[in-house]
């Protein structure tokens, strides 16, 4: 009975282990953040983008609309990706599309902006990536969703067809 | 008494270098234990993505802040959740994880106690 019993142990454990990571290989191991949650927004200070004055992020997201805030850059391959449909979402009166520039230079950002236009009402700096940060950001281009001083969507990587329609179902 | 005097004055400037390397310290101990999500597998310390870079001037604002070691690893939690911390918490997700190798380690100490000790008395 002992002699039996000690194999069927042995083959119980070989087949859970085996089991475990024959399920473990087929799970991704890419962590991204969860962006399904509703969260307060940041408090911080910055400066406006191509000027030396400051602004207090509770004097821009005050009124009671959708804001879109949307972290891009100049040398961000898949901001370009992103744009048309940005500038398309900026043609809607009940949203404001917010910039933040992100470690970028100065004189390139300028020039992105003329070449593409701007959809943004207002653009922000992010000299050192910290403000980025603040929102739970960790890359170009995210986009942050806020309607009354929450977090209500966050996307995280290029907008696409898919995720502007979805923008626009929730602003409607 | 003239001695005294370069005394307190080298004493001093020892004091100020051993409190910036203990500050850099705890800078650099938190940036290891905090996970680079751009380059998986890499510390904030190790990594030289924009977020980490990023990340690492952040800790050293918010220690300058005056908040602790604990503090920021809340604050970064709540940011980006557990992952960012190569040392998990204690929680019921985690409880496997931490009590597993006490388990084995009395199970497998039972049974050599058991084989080996009891069969020799």
């Amino acid at each position: 009975m002992r002699i039996k019993f000690i194999p069927l142990f042995f083959l119980i454990i070989f087949l859970a282990i085996f089991f475990v990571f024959y399920k473990g290989l087929q799970i991704s191991n890419i962590y991204t953040p969860k962006d399904n949650y509703e969260k307060n927004i940041p408090s911080f200070n910055t400066k406006i983008f191509g000027t030396d004055n400051k602004i207090n992020s509770e004097k821009i997201f005050k009124d009671e609309k959708y804001y879109l805030l949307n972290i891009w850059a100049s040398w961000c391959v898949p901001c370009r990706d992103e744009h048309p449909f940005l500038i398309n979402l900026s043609t809607y009166k009940n949203i404001e599309i917010i910039g933040l520039n992100y470690k970028d230079d100065n004189y390139n950002a300028q020039k992105f902006l003329k070449e593409f236009n701007s959809p943004y009402e207002l653009i922000l700096f992010d000299v050192d990536g910290t403000i980025a940060i603040e929102w739970g950001a960790y890359g170009v281009p995210e986009s942050f969703l806020i309607y009354n001083n929450k977090i209500i969507k966050k996307i995280i990587g290029p907008l696409d067809k898919n995720s502007l329609d979805e923008i626009k179902r929730i602003i409607k | 008494m003239r001695y005294h005097k370069y005394f307190i004055i080298i004493l001093f400037i020892f004091n100020f270098s051993l409190s910036y390397a203990q500050e850099k310290d705890l800078n650099n101990k938190i940036t290891k234990n905090l996970r680079c999500l751009i380059c998986q597998g890499q510390s904030v310390y190790d990594s030289d993505s924009e977020f980490a870079n990023s990340l690492k001037i952040l800790v050293k604002k918010k220690l300058n802040d005056g908040l602790n070691e604990k503090q920021i690893y809340d604050y970064l939690k709540n940011k980006y959740g557990n992952w960012i911390l190569y040392d998990p918490v204690f929680d019921k997700n985690t409880y496997f994880l931490w009590l597993l190798p006490i388990l084995m380690f009395i199970v497998v100490g039972a049974i050599i106690f058991r084989i080996f000790i009891l069969k020799k008395n």
